[in-house]
């Protein structure tokens, strides 16, 4: 075996670093993937997200996030997260001012004065992975499709691009890849989620607001969030079954 | 982003269906309608109306040839459309479009003409010669048994193929009422009216269409118009528009009335982006115009040469409203957010792929084709055999 003194200084560097803390770090790094995509039994696992909307600062990470981690078009209307701001005058509440520039990728301008008596507060948005999807219902062909694990995914290969799903999503969710001229949305980074791995933007979101779950694994800290708190899903009126659940969601939003 | 208005989701920047998919209902509504004409003097022996009856099912097939072209033109991926007639999915109204229009096509309207003019093509392929005389041979699909028993059974299939003609019209266009009336997320279109005002409106607008054509070809030709077909075209018309009207109106009032979650946004649309082409062309020009006059004809005497014009003009008005009804559903249905918090503007391109010109093409396309099926199919051998037979 050739084994050069520069190689054997690299191996035995390795072997070093990863001792003591480092194999147990790596070995917990491990432990957290409960599957690798190889083992992934999609049939164990409903996913959906949980938005708390008092953690939520607009900072636009999320966003950015995601276009980077899903290589989303940063042009205009080509969004699969984004976050709005809400700012309520307690005396017209039927009248929300609602704000969002560039599905708030750079974040949010300062807008408002402290003292002029106006809730304000984010809004994060992003595919509601409806369990009973308007969106899948429509497709001519069945290309965009509903995961055994509750993901509502798009194929490109098969997609006409009659953007009749856009159409059907009630909540926006669903846009043209200018690319591709199909439909794109999020996938909850499906590529990610099956390898043990949470999606960019709850990775990314510095307060925490955004939390994927698992809604089929009952050691899934949601189930006890859902009893602990008065949540919330977007247009429940609309009975798509939404998975993206909302605590502290205002009854303006919609 | 200009033309925006309030808020608007941030994917919502783009308008999703072009005037193309305004032509689509259009034009299929123009083929039920024509269809329902002709069927009127085959199953319903109206013989007034019998100088239209071939005239309505070519302008019918001439139409419905060109309706699936709006929509390949739309599609971001033409190329794959087939997969709706291989891998359909049975959950999706629109994935039923395919199967909807070719049987409409190849079981109706295609059978039913060909067994209407099988006499007629066997004895121009036998009176003719050369290339033309292959082409009829083709037509004829080499059966020249034109025997009064055999000319019995076409009449039987024919009349046959018409009863099953008309609720395979109303399901292709209330099928196309259906596409819109289900989503669900669009309060604009959700409506289970929305199928039955569509088949109304198409009858009105396929009736007015066969109407408009039936003068003009008669003005070309330089023959006089049979008064009694024009005037029990013109009251059918006015029935018609009667009930389309009707129930258009039920379904605002209910809006109205109802002042529901979505009332507001759309209240402010039809107020202002909307008021044009809804209030004005619509409703005012579109539809109480050519109701009013249509009415006048049928309460008042005129000379024939009034009635004349004044069929022309509501024919041409009709035509314009019904035009604006399906723009104000499918653009209409675009211009305002989900968020029920803003607006946005149809940007109409010239020369692109969606605009302005490719529209135009594809409804002159239609006459393009009317006038070679007129050709190869002429409808007037009708009107001769009538003459006869009044004399």
């Amino acid at each position: 075996m050739d084994q050069d003194r520069r190689g054997f200084l690299q191996d035995a560097g390795k072997f070093i670093l990863l001792t003591g803390a480092a194999t147990l770090a790596w070995d917990y790094v491990v432990a957290g993937a409960p599957e690798q995509a190889p083992n992934y039994i999609a049939t164990d696992h409903w996913w959906g997200m949980i938005i708390d909307i008092d953690k939520c600062i607009g900072s636009g990470n999320c966003v950015r996030a995601c276009k980077a981690e899903n290589d989303v078009p940063l042009e205009d209307g080509c969004f699969r997260t984004w976050v709005e701001r809400y700012r309520v005058d307690p005396y017209d509440l039927d009248h929300p001012h609602v704000d969002s520039p560039d599905g708030g990728y750079d974040g949010f301008p300062e807008i408002d004065k402290p003292g002029d008596g106006m809730k304000v507060f984010f809004v994060p948005k992003l595919c509601n992975q409806c369990a009973d999807s308007p969106c899948t219902q429509v497709c001519p062909v069945g290309a965009t499709f509903v995961s055994p694990d509750g993901v509502i995914l798009v194929d490109k290969s098969r997609c006409l691009g009659c953007r009749y799903c856009v159409q059907a999503c009630p909540y926006g969710c669903r846009y043209i890849d200018p690319r591709t001229h199909t439909a794109d949305k999020c996938t909850l980074c499906y590529h990610r989620i099956t390898k043990g791995l949470t999606t960019a933007c709850c990775e990314t979101c510095p307060t925490g607001a955004r939390q994927l779950v698992d809604l089929k694994n009952p050691k899934d800290p949601v189930h006890a969030f859902i009893r602990d708190h008065k949540i919330h899903v977007l247009k429940p009126n609309l009975a798509t079954g939404s998975k993206v659940y909302y605590n502290g969601l205002d009854g303006v939003v919609r | 982003m200009g033309g925006v208005e309030g808020f608007i989701y941030p994917n919502e920047v783009e308008l999703q269906w072009s005037i193309l998919i305004v032509l689509y209902p259009f034009i299929t509504g123009l083929v039920a309608g024509a269809f329902i004409l002709a069927s009127l003097e085959r199953v319903f022996n109206v013989a007034a109306v019998r100088p239209t009856y071939r005239l309505a099912l070519l302008t019918a097939l001439a139409f419905l040839l060109v309706a699936p072209l709006p929509l390949q033109m739309h599609l971001g991926h033409p190329e794959r459309s087939f997969e709706m007639y291989i891998t359909p999915h049975r959950e999706s109204a629109m994935a039923m479009f395919g199967f909807v229009y070719l049987w409409y096509l190849m079981g109706v309207l295609l059978l039913e003409i060909w067994f209407d003019y099988r006499k007629d093509l066997v004895l121009t392929w036998r009176a003719s010669t050369g290339l033309k005389r292959m082409l009829y041979g083709a037509l004829t699909l080499w059966s020249d048994d034109v025997s009064p028993q055999a000319l019995r059974i076409d009449d039987k299939i024919g009349r046959f193929i018409t009863i099953v003609g008309i609720p395979s019209a109303f399901l292709l266009h209330g099928y196309v009422g259906f596409i819109f009336g289900s989503v669900k997320a669009n309060p604009w279109w959700s409506s289970p009216l929305m199928p039955v005002v569509f088949i109304f409106s198409a009858v009105v607008s396929g009736v007015a269409a066969v109407m408009l054509i039936y003068m003009v070809l008669c003005l070309l030709r330089r023959v006089p118009i049979d008064m009694l077909c024009l005037d029990t075209i013109a009251k059918y018309l006015f029935f018609a528009f009667l009930i389309d009207f009707s129930l258009e109106a039920l379904d605002l009032i209910h809006r109205i009335y109802e002042a529901g979650e979505s009332f507001g946004a759309l209240d402010f649309m039809v107020r202002t982006r909307l008021f044009v082409s809804h209030i004005v062309v619509q409703i005012c020009i579109g539809t109480l115009l050519p109701i009013l006059m249509l009415a006048a004809t049928q309460v008042m005497q005129f000379s024939e040469i009034t009635r004349r014009r004044v069929y022309g003009t509501a024919g041409l008005l009709t035509l314009v409203g019904i035009f604006a009804m399906r723009w104000n559903v499918v653009i209409g249905g675009q211009l305002f957010s989900k968020s029920l918090l803003g607006y946005t503007t149809y940007k109409m391109g010239f020369a692109t792929r969606e605009g302005l010109l490719p529209a135009l093409i594809i409804m002159v396309l239609p006459f393009v084709i009317l006038a070679v099926l007129l050709r190869v199919l002429p409808p007037w051998g009708e009107e001769a055999h009538l003459a006869r037979h009044k004399a």
